[in-house]
């Protein structure tokens, strides 16, 4: 074949603030090839996606398109030439229609005037494409995130993207919607479109690449082609080394630590949920999507107002309902929305290390505290910064979390709750994440945490707790918890 | 900090160029640096300033506060009402006023919080009605103080003498004082660093623990004591109010000051010493007008450019930067 690779980078440099983020990176998509891309947090992933999409641009280094160099300056070019970025936190309007949606920057018109039912006309042969099932004219924030997610891929192949770029695209769907995004994706590549795929889930990059490009430490670490890409050798490129698998050994639990009772939360006010949960236990809370996990666990940590119930901690009932008077009990939050509710993505780390705590210090602000907890806390838990002045919003998914949980480690809580503590994590971390948790279990906190991916449930987990629709209808322990015993408490059909 | 140095130098260059281009030759003096001159220039920095700090405690939250000059209007008519129409002591009337003030605030923050309406609605709607209402309780009369206040005007009128000719006017202390409180508050207090967090991100500073409800109120509670505060200076600065002018656009000064000083208006960014430096420069700058220019016609339209040449100096600049170092 002598027909040019459909995208090249070769040699690129780019670097933030005197920190290279990638060095010497080279990178070639086919025509018609899924490339999956894996590499930890901070391996610069998100920084040559970006590259590729017109966001930054490149120190040094050259891109390809169809064998001619190109220069990209915005994503609006890189669009125009037919690169497309799919973000991971999607980033539709959610004020327009699926139809507006699809034609956001290209609407047809007459003069200045929309024509509104040509648009809607116009939208239904791209969803049937790709199986959305929706009337052009839904909002388009009555989506749900699988189909917002294929929305986004139909506004890319409308705009004739040739090249589509996938950064975590899997992070919010259910397992019907990934099968779904998957069928869609061979369809495309049978219809020689170039795709690059970003996930930290293993089992995905085996399910749809053809080939493996890894990162590390902004630099290429190697390649896999999919046939010889076993568990173990993505993660060796990746990492550059083995992982132990965490070993797991249940400890005996101690004093019950948590109990709740009659506990009814605002989106199923319907159903009491009630649950205990003892010192030195890890409690997985499985359910599919929408079955009331995330709902559970505000409730608990007082975000959200319930509707009833009650809540001991440690035998003593929760004084008042909101977050502060939790984490005064010894209850606290790892919240699923890490940007928006985990960290002040414009402070400072050590900021907001001590966010929740410098209070117990007295009304003065006690810098020694603040130096010291940040210095404690950058080393215990790994997190890589540049010193505790950095701004968390600069940092990897990764250390954002470790952040996120260094702050509340420091109020020294009883009951850790964590709401996908995971997601968007990269392996290298999560077993640094498994293992931190599984440690401080050991010391006597009690760990309930939410978790979309079974396997995670499973092998970090003491006993399963299962929610449908709001209900609790699985309470098992070690030696009954199984995939399928699991998935059948949560899907089991509604009885009527 | 870099907004800081950037208002300072702004401030330099605007004095001396003021300086320079009020030479009198028929005095052989620079009439800018007149004692009497310069004394005005600070005593409406001083007063101005406190307004400015008082809007900053609001942009801090996120939030913005469009009633400070309708608060001003409502001290400047109830003060002198409760002076010479019910003869209370100055000594408790001031007080009161500036309470009563407080407690607008309170309302301002209730509504924000606890019925969540937004900041800009609470206080536009507040704008309105308390001007309208000074204006029907008083009747459109102008309000005197007469010789009822004689030892409080000190605050508003009262000088320190430095030397023969020339004191430092004791609002500008007044600003000194609030200046140095507020900045203690920031920057050396939990409640500060809380304030600063729940700008920049409330949901996140909520999730910590941060009693977010409380502070945002407090913020507004500040806000309109200090709107009191200046509104009290003001009217026993010029001895009485008019409910249909007095303090007119004042919050518009109040929040240019705050901005020009680095405040940000999404909330969690700003420095004390930037709020002042800004506010004196929204002072300067009409003095400027006066003293190089015939008249004061320009002024507005003077001042709304310069602010607006400051912002895009400085976005510049950090572009200009940014790139710098990523070479």
């Amino acid at each position: 074949m002598a027909s040019p690779p459909l995208l090249v980078a070769r040699g690129v440099h780019k670097a933030f603030g005197g920190v290279p983020a990638l060095h010497d990176v080279s990178f070639t998509l086919r025509a018609g090839e899924v490339v999956a891309l894996v590499g930890e947090n901070g391996a610069g992933k998100s920084t040559l996606m970006k590259v590729l999409a017109g966001v930054h641009r490149p120190d040094a280094g050259s891109v390809e398109l169809d064998g001619s160099p190109v220069e990209l300056r915005s994503p609006r070019e890189s669009l125009a030439r037919g690169i497309a970025l799919i973000h991971q936190e999607l980033e539709l309007c959610d004020n327009l229609t699926v139809a507006g949606a699809l034609f956001l920057g290209a609407e047809l018109r007459r003069g200045p005037f929309l024509r509104a039912r040509a648009m809607a006309a116009a939208a239904r042969p791209w969803l049937l494409r790709l199986g959305l099932d929706v009337a052009p004219h839904t909002p388009v924030a009555a989506l749900s995130p699988g189909q917002k997610q294929l929305l986004e891929i139909a506004r890319a192949l409308r705009a004739e993207a040739r090249v589509l770029i996938m950064d975590e695209p899997t992070s919010s769907l259910t397992q019907g919607e990934v099968e779904r995004l998957f069928a869609v994706v061979r369809d495309l590549k049978a219809a020689g479109v170039g795709i690059v795929y970003i996930t930290h889930r293993l089992g995905e990059v085996r399910a749809i690449a053809d080939r493996l490009v890894g990162l590390r430490d902004g630099k290429n670490s190697g390649e896999l082609a999919a046939a010889e890409a076993t568990h173990d050798r993505i993660v060796a490129l990746m990492v550059g080394r083995a992982l132990a698998k965490a070993a797991r050994t249940p400890h005996a639990p101690g004093a019950e630590v948590l109990r709740v009772r009659g506990l009814r939360t605002r989106a199923f006010p319907q159903q009491a949920v009630d649950f205990t949960v003892r010192e030195r236990e890890v409690v997985g809370i499985a359910g599919l999507l929408g079955a009331g996990r995330t709902e559970l666990l505000r409730a608990l940590f007082g975000a959200d107002r319930a509707v009833a119930g009650t809540i001991d901690v440690g035998g003593r009932a929760l004084a008042g309902h909101g977050p502060a008077d939790a984490a005064a009990a010894g209850l606290v939050l790892l919240p699923e929305d890490r940007k928006h509710q985990g960290v002040v993505l414009g402070m400072p780390v050590d900021q907001n290390l001590s966010l929740p705590t410098l209070h117990r210090r007295g009304r003065w602000l006690d810098r020694r505290y603040e130096r010291e907890l940040a210095v404690r806390s950058i080393a215990d838990l790994q997190i890589a910064t540049a010193g505790p002045g950095q701004l968390v919003g600069t940092l990897s998914g990764g250390n954002q979390q470790k952040v996120v949980l260094g702050k509340w480690l420091a109020a020294q809580p009883k009951v850790l709750l964590l709401d996908e503590p995971t997601r968007g994590v990269d392996v290298g971390a999560r077993a640094e994440i498994y293992a931190r948790l599984h440690e401080l279990a050991a010391q006597g906190l009690a760990v309930v945490f939410v978790s979309s991916e079974l396997e995670e449930v499973l092998q970090l987990a003491d006993r399963v707790l299962v929610l449908r629709q709001g209900a609790l209808t699985a309470d098992l322990s070690r030696e009954h918890m199984g995939e399928q015993a699991i998935m059948l408490a949560a899907t089991a059909m509604e009885a009527s | 900090m870099k907004k800081v140095v950037g208002i300072a130098v702004l401030l330099l260059v605007v004095g001396v160029v003021t300086t320079l281009g009020s030479f009198d030759p028929e005095s052989g003096s620079y009439t800018f640096l007149s004692p009497f001159n310069l004394e005005n220039l600070l005593q409406r920095i001083g007063l101005y300033g406190v307004l400015s700090l008082a809007a900053a405690f609001v942009i801090v939250t996120g939030g913005v506060d469009l009633s400070i000059g309708a608060v001003v209007c409502v001290a400047g008519c109830v003060l002198p009402w409760l002076l010479r129409d019910l003869e209370w002591s100055p000594w408790l009337a001031m007080p009161a006023v500036v309470l009563g003030c407080g407690a607008i605030g309170l309302w301002h923050g209730l509504l924000v919080v606890g019925v969540g309406l937004q900041p800009f609605v609470v206080t536009l709607c507040g704008l309105l009605l308390y001007r309208g209402l000074m204006r029907a309780f008083t009747d459109d009369q102008t309000m005197g103080l007469g010789d009822t206040a004689e030892g409080l005007r000190w605050f508003a009128t009262g000088k320190v003498p430095l030397t023969a000719e020339f004191g430092l006017p004791v609002p500008l202390l007044v600003l000194a004082v609030v200046a140095l409180a507020t900045w203690v508050l920031w920057t050396r207090t939990v409640a500060g660093r809380h304030l600063f967090a729940l700008g920049r991100s409330e949901q996140a500073a909520r999730f910590s623990g941060v009693a977010t409800g409380r502070l945002t109120i407090l913020a507004y509670v500040v806000c309109s004591l200090l709107a009191g505060l200046g509104g009290c200076l003001f009217v026993l600065d010029v001895n009485s109010a008019q409910a249909s002018s007095f303090g007119n656009f004042y919050e518009l000064y109040a929040i240019a000051g705050a901005v020009l000083g680095g405040v940000a208006l999404r909330g969690g960014e700003g420095t004390v010493l930037g709020v002042v430096l800004g506010a004196a420069l929204m002072q300067l700058l009409p003095n400027t007008i006066r003293l190089l220019g015939d008249s004061d016609k320009l002024e507005f339209a003077v001042v709304g450019g310069v602010i607006l040449l400051g912002a895009c100096a400085d976005e510049g600049l950090q572009h200009w930067l940014a790139r710098i170092r990523r070479r």
